[in-house]
């Protein structure tokens, strides 16, 4: 025991010492989460717009000016032809083109099938098809009102019956995309940053030498991995409680759930992800290589732990690589338990699984830990 | 000189070779990148669990209830008798939507003409919250407009919308650019600086340096096979694109190459510099995760739309190499642009490259004099 | 001397360690007594490396049998390492520890309790004379104080014997004189001291010698003993005339 105790108290001060390390476990995450959480937001706003209007008449001006006032959209250019809206869109300054035909009113009257036409950039397929929608959602409000003009009130006050729709929003009612994301980036940061300090750590020691040192000494095996991993259990508790603070006070992210739950939860995910993290140190010949491994895994984790895009939006057999995946279970963990206020009993799949994580990946770390060779 | 620049070239190659690993991994990553993003990240609608209160349990609600399941999009895992119910639901992340059906409907729906339903959305995730509020609003008006046989007005107002370059909506068009920015600054850039650290941590690099070589020759030499292997695999993301994926090359291919290794270049600087900073290979790790790596996923544009972002935030996106990078490949590849619509974008790397040469070459000596 | 010393500290029984087909280590046999100063001599790659390397247990034979401080290196190797100290070629204290905490740390590890640590640091810092540098990390001290003071580190469990794997490589003739003293003085209060060196003028401290050429043992006794057997003025001609043959 007391051995042990020896061990973690050396890693503590090489973790101090170290001076570039420490800003790096500290402030660069709190910037990483303000910056993420800021960034990663798939809303679609301030969609550059260009209108060609070959009408000029008054309900074209009318849904110009409908256009105009909606804050999704900034109107950048007014151009005479629809041959420069397509210039525009070439060089990449609007993403899309609303073009007015000649004749759109009198189509109107007519009853002749008047239509606009909208010319879409849809490289981003996500900001096009929401852009077009919201356009779209405009030229119906518009028809709606223009109807009115033509059509006897009768008619519209139509007898059929009628299904009123009221819908709210659960958990985060102004639909805030920070509240959703700052959370589930604290997981990730929290994981990743413990991963990688743990996979280079014992490769660090067997290139420069010191490990030959530590193996003809009589510690255990045990006692030498735990030595390890407690000093990095600890900075992840703390960059949690820093990365929480940090939430609370920029992006006052609400808590509803306990506290206990999270830091138990991270408790047991970092037990897994230190195992793993000490895997790949022990199979890795040099720091280099330990790094790349790692960064395979926490690529991988990231983009299918549903921390950017939702796991239900993912084929079946991805949804089952969630499965093993400890950011994915953080992630889920934090954002109900801090936006929904989810119990234990609600996250304790999460925790049941990430538990047989910490067994298996353990074992690999210590069966794969070699003192003789 | 150059025998002996190019002897460095080759105990670097040796090196990189004989670790099969790192050989794997550096290129089954970006084959492993291209196919998540292909086949499994998506924001598209698939699906998603409901949860259903019906207080009315008469006629129009059980036919109502029907409507919504048949459609594949739902599935109804759950029936709570409440409310609490079913914010129980909702903490345990089974259910993604609740609908409340009030009592009475049926009669509400056929007498008063106006019935009422309510839509709870888990907006933890705003956008698939809002994404499947409209959808259950789309299948509830079908649903109203089948009951109640409302006849279409004329005086319609149409909206004929046409994709551009990409008329499909293939996510594909959109990362395969990203893929190949994210690439090729991890490898280049942050192996560059990894190797070099590591040379300064155990000690060769003072070996290297006392040797008549210029130090800027030698940093060449080891670096020159990453800048290949780097080259190399952006070759393997566009073939895969373009094979899996259908992602074409409208315009010209030498450009899009040439600019690529202009882009390369960038990358390489900030590699050096990065090494020239750092003393480990901990701290050059560190530095490169956060400050290339990050950024270049999250603030090129790549995964968000950088038009999302706060201003600040699309301001710092200027310096970001990948975003230009993005930019060129995009045009090039997808709107078979020429020089004249990258040439901006372009001129800015070099811009980029020249500073970080100037930075390296400057820290470098200031190190090792 | 005491009744245990009867007994030989280090004994080898046709240990062998083969890589494929490589051969490293064929078969040696032979046993150092307490308190000897041994010297394990042989060009590069010879297999001094690996030799040293089974009997402090970070390596399996691949036959033969071996015993140190009277436990068997294959089933016993717990209670070997709680006996032995190691100093390896490769300068292997923590640089960015100071002089203290790396004391501290390998005592802990050795299981000393806090009071004999803190003897020990006392005692190992004034023998080095370190007292203006303690705190410092161990990384700024010059190449020989570290070395001397990795020797230190590796005896601060007070072990029966100190494996030393070329312990002086790089440092001036004067650093290793020093360096010497310390060992002998190891070994008057009866440490064992086994050491492999490719210096040949080092050679001449050791009590004994075994001369290792292509994994085998090709030569073993005092200094003396070997430069009459081989009729040499110098270790240097007894090791030359050893490889040409």
């Amino acid at each position: 025991m007391q051995r042990l105790l020896f061990i973690i108290q050396k890693e503590f001060i090489q973790i101090f010492r170290n001076k570039g390390m420490l800003p790096l476990i500290t402030v660069v995450p709190i910037v990483q989460l303000i910056v993420l959480s800021f960034a990663a937001s798939n809303e679609v706003k301030d969609v550059n717009l260009a209108i060609v209007d070959l009408d000029h008449s008054q309900y074209a001006r009318e849904l110009v000016h409908k256009i105009e006032v909606a804050d999704r959209f900034i109107l950048v250019d007014f151009p005479p032809a629809t041959r420069h809206g397509d210039e525009r869109l070439q060089d990449g300054t609007v993403d899309i083109v609303l073009t007015i035909p000649p004749d759109f009113e009198q189509d109107f009257f007519k009853n002749k099938g008047a239509a606009v036409q909208l010319l879409v950039n849809a490289i981003n397929g996500q900001q096009a098809t929401v852009g077009a929608a919201y356009l779209s959602t405009i030229v119906r409000d518009f028809n709606q009102e223009i109807q009115q003009d033509v059509l006897p009130v009768r008619r519209l006050a139509a007898g059929a019956p009628r299904i009123e729709i009221a819908s709210s929003n659960w958990f985060n009612e102004e639909l805030n995309y920070q509240y959703f994301m700052a959370p589930g980036i604290m997981g990730e940061l929290v994981t990743i940053l413990v991963m990688l300090l743990t996979a280079m750590n014992i490769v660090r020691e067997r290139e420069l030498g010191t490990i030959e040192q530590i193996n003809v000494t009589p510690i255990k095996k045990w006692q030498f991995i735990l030595g390890k991993m407690i000093p990095f259990l600890i900075v992840g508790l703390i960059l949690l409680t820093v990365g929480l603070t940090a939430g609370k006070l920029i992006f006052d992210v609400p808590f509803r759930g306990s506290l206990w739950v999270i830091f138990a939860y991270c408790l047991v995910n970092l037990a897994a992800v230190l195992g793993l993290g000490l895997f790949i140190s022990n199979i890795s010949d040099t720091q280099q290589q330990a790094l790349l491994t790692t960064f395979f895994f926490v690529i991988i984790f990231i983009l299918l732990s549903g921390l950017f895009t939702p796991i239900e939006s993912m084929p079946t057999w991805a949804q089952y690589l969630t499965v093993p995946n400890p950011i994915a279970h953080f992630v889920h963990v934090m954002r109900s338990v801090l936006l929904k206020g989810s119990t234990f009993g609600d996250v304790l799949y999460n925790f049941k699984v990430t538990a047989v994580l910490v067994v298996v990946f353990n074992v690999l770390a210590v069966s794969s830990y070699r003192k003789v060779v | 000189m150059l025998k002996i620049f190019l002897a460095f070239v080759r105990k670097e190659t040796f090196h990189i070779l004989r670790d099969t690993r790192t050989l794997v991994i550096l290129f089954g990553m970006p084959i492993a990148l291209v196919l998540i993003f292909g086949y499994t990240i998506s924001n598209e609608f698939k699906g998603a669990s409901i949860a259903i209160v019906d207080e009315a349990r008469d006629a129009l609600s059980a036919e109502l209830i029907a409507h919504l399941t048949a459609s594949g999009h739902f599935e109804l895992v759950a029936q709570p008798p409440d409310m609490a119910g079913m914010e129980k639901a909702f903490q345990t992340g089974e259910v993604k939507l609740g609908i409340v059906i009030p009592a009475g409907f049926e009669q509400s729906f056929f007498r008063e003409k106006r019935a009422a339903v309510q839509l709870l959305a888990d907006a933890t995730e705003p956008n698939y919250a809002t994404t499947l509020t409209n959808y259950a609003t789309q299948m509830i008006t079908a649903f109203q407009q089948e009951q109640g046989r409302v006849e279409v007005l004329p005086y319609q107002v149409g909206v004929h919308i046409q994709m551009l370059y990409n008329p499909t909506l293939v996510g594909a068009y959109n990362f395969i650019p990203g893929v190949v920015a994210l690439i090729l600054m991890l490898i280049c850039a942050m192996m560059t600086s990894l190797t070099i650290a590591r040379e300064k941590e155990t000690g060769t690099m003072d070996l290297l340096l006392v040797s008549p070589l210029s130090p800027m020759v030698i940093l060449l030499g080891k670096v020159t096979p990453y800048v290949v292997l780097s080259f190399v695999n952006a070759v393997i993301v566009f073939l895969l694109g373009y094979l899996v994926f259908d992602v074409p090359v409208r315009g010209s291919i030498v450009l899009l190459l040439v600019l690529c290794l202009l882009y390369l270049m960038v990358a390489l600087g900030l590699g050096v510099l990065i090494s020239t900073l750092a003393a480990t290979q901990q701290t050059a790790m560190m530095t490169s995760l956060f400050t290339l790596l990050m950024p270049t996923m999250i603030l090129s544009g790549f995964i968000f739309p950088i038009a999302s972002m706060p201003t600040a935030l699309q301001y710092a996106a200027h310096i970001i190499p990948a975003k230009y990078f993005i930019e060129i490949e995009k045009n090039i590849m997808l709107k078979g642009a020429g020089w004249e619509a990258v040439q901006f974008s372009s001129l800015v790397l070099v811009a980029m490259m020249l500073f970080l040469f100037a930075a390296a070459w400057r820290n470098f000596k200031v190190v090792y004099d | 001397m005491t009744a245990a010393s009867q007994q030989p500290a280090i004994t080898a029984t046709g240990l062998t360690k083969k890589f494929g087909d490589f051969t490293a280590v064929d078969a040696i046999t032979f046993s150092v007594a307490q308190g000897e100063v041994f010297g394990f001599l042989g060009a590069n790659g010879a297999g001094k490396t690996t030799a040293i390397k089974m009997l402090i247990g970070l390596s399996h034979p691949t036959a033969g049998s071996a015993t140190v401080a009277g436990f068997d290196i294959a089933t016993q190797r717990e209670q070997v390492k709680e006996n032995i100290g190691y100093m390896s070629q490769k300068f292997s204290l923590y640089e960015d520890l100071s002089v203290l905490q790396n004391i501290n740390f390998y005592g802990g590890i050795y299981g000393l309790s806090r009071r004999q640590i803190k003897d020990k640091s006392a005692e190992i810092i004034e023998r080095l004379q370190l007292e203006a540098h303690a705190t410092k990390v161990v990384g700024s001290l010059p190449l020989g104080w570290k070395q001397r003071l990795a020797f230190a580190v590796a005896g601060v469990h007070d072990p029966q014997i100190i494996f030393m794997d070329e312990p002086t490589g790089g440092v001036d003739p004067v650093t290793r004189r020093r360096f010497w003293e310390m060992i002998y003085a190891a070994a008057e209060v009866g440490t064992t001291i086994f050491v492999t060196t490719h210096y040949m003028d080092e050679a001449e401290y050791c009590n004994r010698i075994s001369i290792m050429v292509a994994g085998k043992i090709a030569a073993l006794g005092s200094p003396r003993q070997l430069k009459d057997d081989y009729e040499a003025a110098s270790m240097d001609e007894v090791f030359l005339k050893l490889v040409r043959d």
